[in-house]
């Protein structure tokens, strides 16, 4: 599938980022003519995935590199992939799992929006080399085929 | 982010504005839990009508001030929800938990019942 646009950066892990984050992707992905509904799901899904880079993959730690790659693909899909370089996931299964939370207090309902407001999402991770997300998301409907 | 306190009579009023992410969930947090513990508060009414964005950090501290309130056996009340931040609450399941209301007036009158 070919790429139509790309865009790449990347943050601190400040909690202050995370907003600028969301803000950017859902500025890109806009060029996709999707609805205002649906750039707030990507938003919110940007949100949670850095959250959790800063939170759990380097354990609130603020000088640490989280990168982001933005891809807007032929068909009108969303390719977003947050990726950082902390402690990783010995156990991806169970951290999928809904409500799973290594912390009392918070819904573990990342890794749920994710999947709920993506198409597609997949999780590469090395304990202590660091984790991707990888989300992808079509915004092709029969009205507007002939974007593709 | 703006997180506006006030009393009247048992029940603490906190009016929210802004994106309710990671960054402000701490200090919201902290600012609720403070007047909570040093006040007779038993309900609590959360304003949410001017909050634009909200995500999984903020739905916990909403969790977590739920759990304090009914321990105190006291009621929790969300009020004026825009519809993108009311999605996500309802796909939190938290409105199970808490009342949610159109606005202030309707928790008083709910209340009083």
């Amino acid at each position: 599938m070919n790429v139509r646009n790309y865009c790449k950066f990347e943050i601190l892990s400040l909690p202050e980022n995370i907003s600028f984050a969301r803000a950017c992707v859902g500025a890109f992905a806009s060029q996709l003519g999707c609805t205002i509904d649906e750039i707030e799901e990507v938003k919110l899904v940007v949100s949670e995935a850095v959250s959790n880079c800063i939170i759990h993959a380097y354990e609130n730690r603020t000088n640490e590199i989280i990168t982001i790659v933005i891809s807007l693909l032929d068909d009108r899909t969303l390719e977003i992939i947050i990726e950082d370089y902390g402690k990783g996931i010995e156990d991806i299964d169970s951290v999928l799992q809904p409500t799973y939370s290594s912390e009392p207090n918070r819904m573990g309902l990342g890794f749920t929006f994710m999947k709920s407001f993506m198409d597609d999402m997949e999780v590469l991770s090395k304990p202590g080399e660091g984790t991707s997300v990888q989300l992808k998301r079509s915004f092709l409907t029969k009205d507007n085929e002939a974007y593709a | 982010m703006d997180v506006e306190l006030r009393q009247v009579r048992n029940t603490l009023i906190v009016r929210v504005e802004g994106e309710l992410d990671m960054l402000v969930a701490d200090k919201m947090r902290s600012d609720i839990d403070k007047k909570m513990d040093n006040n007779e508060i038993k309900n609590l009414i959360l304003n949410m009508e001017k909050v634009s964005f909200i995500d999984s950090s903020g739905l916990g501290v909403i969790l977590g001030r739920y759990k304090k309130i009914s321990s105190k056996n006291g009621r929790m009340y969300i009020v004026g929800a825009r519809p993108q931040v009311e999605k996500i609450l309802y796909f939190s399941g938290i409105n199970k938990l808490v009342s949610m209301c159109r606005n202030e007036q309707d928790v008083i009158n709910l209340q009083g019942r």
